[in-house]
């Protein structure tokens, strides 16, 4: 585990490196970033400037949503985001050159091309966050205050889970990079939206299947002082770490199957 | 005349080979529809005639949207980065001395990849989201065929936007973080995040008038009948129109400075 | 156990690929491929061997499954011991591959960072990593480079370059696909050369594939030849030729057009085109006395030599088994 987050950092200051060879270009690309992830929110303003409320929830809490599972997916999309380039390292073959180097496929594949610029989107996520935590009438008491970091870091261990799981089955369907999408930035837009907008059928696939719910849903419900649409028991809320554990286990194994795979088709 | 054709044909031909990747984007496209129209459904039912469209207009909005991703290229894709990288290798000498015009080459091959993505990637979608929500397509042929004139001018626009940005891999050596700055911004402009009618005051004005809104807001408001009668299809079409001319001579011209340089340094 | 001199053993290696194949709107057929079918071959520590075949005859399925990268469907296979299949990283450590057209230098950054990261990611010691680099760096004349991003480097220049990344961390086994390929005749020579000398000082165990026969004249005294997933010849290189018969070509460029030159003993003219000619003698044959035969006699301008081609090699070897 040591030495494999030390291959990670060592390849990804390799590309921090390459970036800084343009280095003019990496300043623009950055605060550009910045600048481009927040139109999202802008999109997010600009409704809440026609109506008073969202699905009953408010701007403030809206923006709660929007910047934790922007701050989360930053996260994972920052560490593991070029993962979808596993299936075109397996059609153009290099893949082959990672699986001859004495540190694990997966740490390479997920420092690949690793981009700094990405730290855009988890800035603007957390200025949105607590541009939303000052405007809300937060009840903090001892955890409320816990249940912060311990869900932007459960929501970004889910969301790289969701990378890593995309990545594998890449393996088997090389050219299927953008079903991940579906899931990845699917699930933030998706996440950015108070659970009461959609249907509840949407919301038990998200809490049981994919359980997205648990990137900031639940959590960010108590914190705001609301019932779960699903009116599930409440230790449910703090249950992220634990769903993100099973989800980076979960995830671990499919890219065991997938790697397996394919040494064992070569394709 | 022919050469052009040949290769909007095999540019149509290669997307079609890409049987998983299209499936892979249907799917995508289908799951951002749902997530997208729950979310019109709660704000259109707080304000039933925002941007001037009722429920259903606004619902038919989304899924022309996802129907046009792919063949107009919303969020990027195609030949960009193709162009970027034979740019970075230096490969693009090569395509210089061809007998034929390497913007031209590239339009005709982007058009063969959109014609295949439209129907690929358009009619699923489309057809998923009549089935599961109450859309207002026309019924009127000649409509139909507006909207896909309409389509076209808005695939030459986002070509030439692309062009551009994929010309400034001669420059920037890093095209992807400026890709992605052209991703975002279209997002936003094109109407895909929110409709622009949606906007306030002076952005909309500003957005309105830009090229990005040539890319699908003004081929949904075509569908939508919104833009009807010889006057009002006039303006629109010629707005696009204008728009492609515009770009694509800035290509030109971009692309001879371009040219000089490859000259110069030679490659 | 009593094989001493087996450092790379194969018995009954197989690979089998399942490829599957539209046929029909729905239907798909199952085909079995036997890329590898049964192989069995020993390489002695410190041996240089040539390993051989058309496209896809199971060469770089063999390799892959050498270096661990692939898994063998059948058979037994060790190197240095080690299973490369199940104890992949381990292996990692102590094998070199060199991907002949699959660079793993860092396109941005100059020679010397991938070389950096080489030394950290095999935790190199420092005096180790010293002497080896300053080794590389003197026989691959690659001084000047170390400094230069590696998107500036010709092929030949990279090549020289990756060839020093596999060997920094003293492997003991080397792995070359093709690594000549598309290089200038000089850079050619400059990989020939140094591959000679890690063989010979470092005792390192090379196996490289290669469609270049000159790769394997200078470098290496056993050939094996692989076709359709078997091993069809193993021995020496000399063996080979004289089953082959294969044949040079001296490509000659006259100041004009002249009847076919017939009068250069050992050497037959097999085409001319205008001022060019082409000039066929044997492969085991020195060109020395050719090239300066047909000075002596004709209005040269240019000259070049072509070597045979592996495949062409290959064949004729096929139509002399069959003629027996």
């Amino acid at each position: 585990m040591v030495d494999a987050t030390r291959a990670y950092f060592l390849i990804v200051g390799m590309w921090v490196r390459s970036t800084m060879a343009y280095r003019l270009s990496f300043v623009m690309m950055t605060l550009g970033n910045f600048a481009m992830t927040g139109l999202d929110f802008v999109a997010v303003a600009i409704m809440f400037s026609h109506i008073d409320a969202l699905g009953g929830f408010t701007l403030p809490e809206v923006a709660l949503l929007y910047g934790t599972t922007s701050t989360s997916f930053g996260l994972a999309d920052l560490a593991f985001g070029n993962m979808d380039r596993v299936g075109r390292r397996v059609r153009d073959g290099t893949m082959d050159t990672l699986l001859v180097r004495p540190v694990p496929v997966l740490v390479q594949v997920a420092a690949d091309r690793f981009a700094l610029r990405r730290l855009g989107r988890v800035t603007q996520g957390a200025v949105v966050t607590a541009w939303a935590l000052l405007r809300l009438d937060v009840d903090w008491t001892p955890v409320t205050v816990l249940l912060m970091p311990m869900m932007l870091v459960s929501g970004a261990v889910i969301f790289s889970a969701v990378f890593v799981a995309g990545a594998a089955f890449q393996f088997r369907a090389n050219d299927a990079s953008e079903v991940q999408n579906a899931f990845t930035y699917g699930g933030a837009t998706l996440l950015q939206y108070p659970p009461t907008v959609f249907g509840t059928d949407l919301v038990r696939g998200v809490t049981f299947v994919v359980p997205l719910a648990f990137v900031n849903w639940l959590p960010a419900l108590r914190v705001l002082g609301r019932d779960d649409p699903l009116g599930l028991p409440g230790w449910v809320d703090f249950a992220s770490p634990a769903v993100a554990l099973l989800c980076a286990a979960l995830a671990g194994v499919a890219w065991r199957v997938g790697l397996r795979g394919y040494r064992s088709t070569g394709s | 005349m022919r050469l052009y054709a040949a290769v909007a044909v095999s540019g149509f031909r290669r997307y079609a080979t890409y049987r998983v990747a299209t499936a892979a984007g249907v799917f995508t496209n289908t799951v951002f529809g749902f997530i997208v129209a729950y979310t019109y459904i709660a704000l259109w039912n707080e304000r039933p005639h925002l941007g001037g469209y009722d429920r259903s207009q606004a619902l038919t909005f989304v899924w022309v949207s996802q129907a046009l991703l792919g063949a107009a290229s919303l969020i990027g894709g195609g030949f960009q980065e193709e162009l970027q990288e034979r740019i970075r290798s230096g490969d693009i000498a090569v395509d210089l001395y061809r007998p034929a015009d390497l913007q031209l080459w590239w339009l005709a091959n982007d058009l063969g990849r959109a014609a295949f993505q439209l129907l690929g990637r358009g009619v699923v979608p489309l057809a998923v989201g009549a089935l599961a929500f109450e859309l207002t397509l026309p019924t009127s042929a000649l409509t139909w065929s507006f909207f896909l004139m309409s389509v076209f001018l808005g695939i030459l626009v986002g070509f030439a936007l692309r062009y551009l940005v994929g010309l400034c891999a001669f420059w920037m050596l890093d095209g992807s973080g400026l890709s992605l700055l052209s991703v975002l911004l279209t997002m936003f402009f094109s109407g895909l995040t929110l409709p622009l009618t949606v906007f306030p005051g002076a952005l909309g004005d500003v957005a309105r008038a830009l090229p990005w809104s040539a890319m699908l807001q003004v081929p949904v408001d075509v569908l939508l009948e919104r833009r009807h009668g010889a006057a009002g299809l006039g303006a629109a079409l010629g707005f696009q129109a204008l728009w492609a001319v515009v770009l694509l001579l800035a290509g030109r011209g971009l692309q001879a400075v371009a040219t000089r340089k490859v000259v110069v340094q030679g490659g | 156990m009593g094989r001493v001199d087996g450092f790379i053993e194969l018995e009954g290696v197989e690979k089998v690929f399942q490829v599957r194949r539209r046929a029909g709107l729905l239907r798909r057929e199952r085909r079995e491929v036997r890329a590898v079918d049964g192989i069995d071959f020993r390489v002695p520590r410190g041996e240089m061997v040539g390993y051989i075949g058309p496209n896809g005859a199971g060469k770089s399925t063999t390799i892959k499954m050498l270096t661990g990268i692939l898994t063998p469907s059948a058979g037994r296979l060790r190197v240095a011991g080690i299973d490369p299949s199940r104890e992949r990283t381990r292996l990692a450590r102590r094998i070199g591959v060199v991907f002949g057209q699959r660079t793993t230098l860092w396109w941005d950054l100059p020679l010397r960072d991938s070389y950096g990261l080489v030394r950290r990611m095999y935790r190199i010691p420092d005096s180790r990593y010293r002497a080896n680099l300053e080794r590389c760096v003197e026989l691959l004349d690659l001084g000047a480079l170390l400094d230069v991003p590696v998107r500036q480097l010709s092929l030949g220049q990279r090549m020289r370059g990756d060839i020093a990344a596999a060997l920094l961390h003293d492997p003991e086994v080397l792995y070359l696909d093709e690594p000549t390929i598309g290089l200038d005749v000089v850079s050619k020579a400059k990989v020939r050369e140094f591959l000679r000398d890690v063989n010979a000082e470092q005792g390192t165990t090379v196996l490289l594939t290669t469609h270049d026969l000159t790769d394997i004249e200078q470098l290496c005294k056993r050939v094996m030849v692989i076709d359709h997933g078997r091993l069809v010849y193993d021995g020496g290189l000399d063996g080979l030729h004289a089953v082959g018969e294969s044949e040079r070509t001296l490509v000659v460029d006259l100041e004009r057009e002249l009847p076919p030159i017939d009068d250069v003993p050992g050497a037959r003219p097999v085409k001319v085109e205008g001022p060019r000619q082409w000039l066929a003698f044997p492969a085991t044959r020195s060109a020395a006395p050719i090239v300066a035969a047909v000075a002596e006699r004709y209005p040269l301008v240019d000259l070049s030599v072509r070597e045979p081609d592996i495949e062409e090699v290959i064949a004729r070897m096929y139509a002399d088994r069959s003629a027996l």
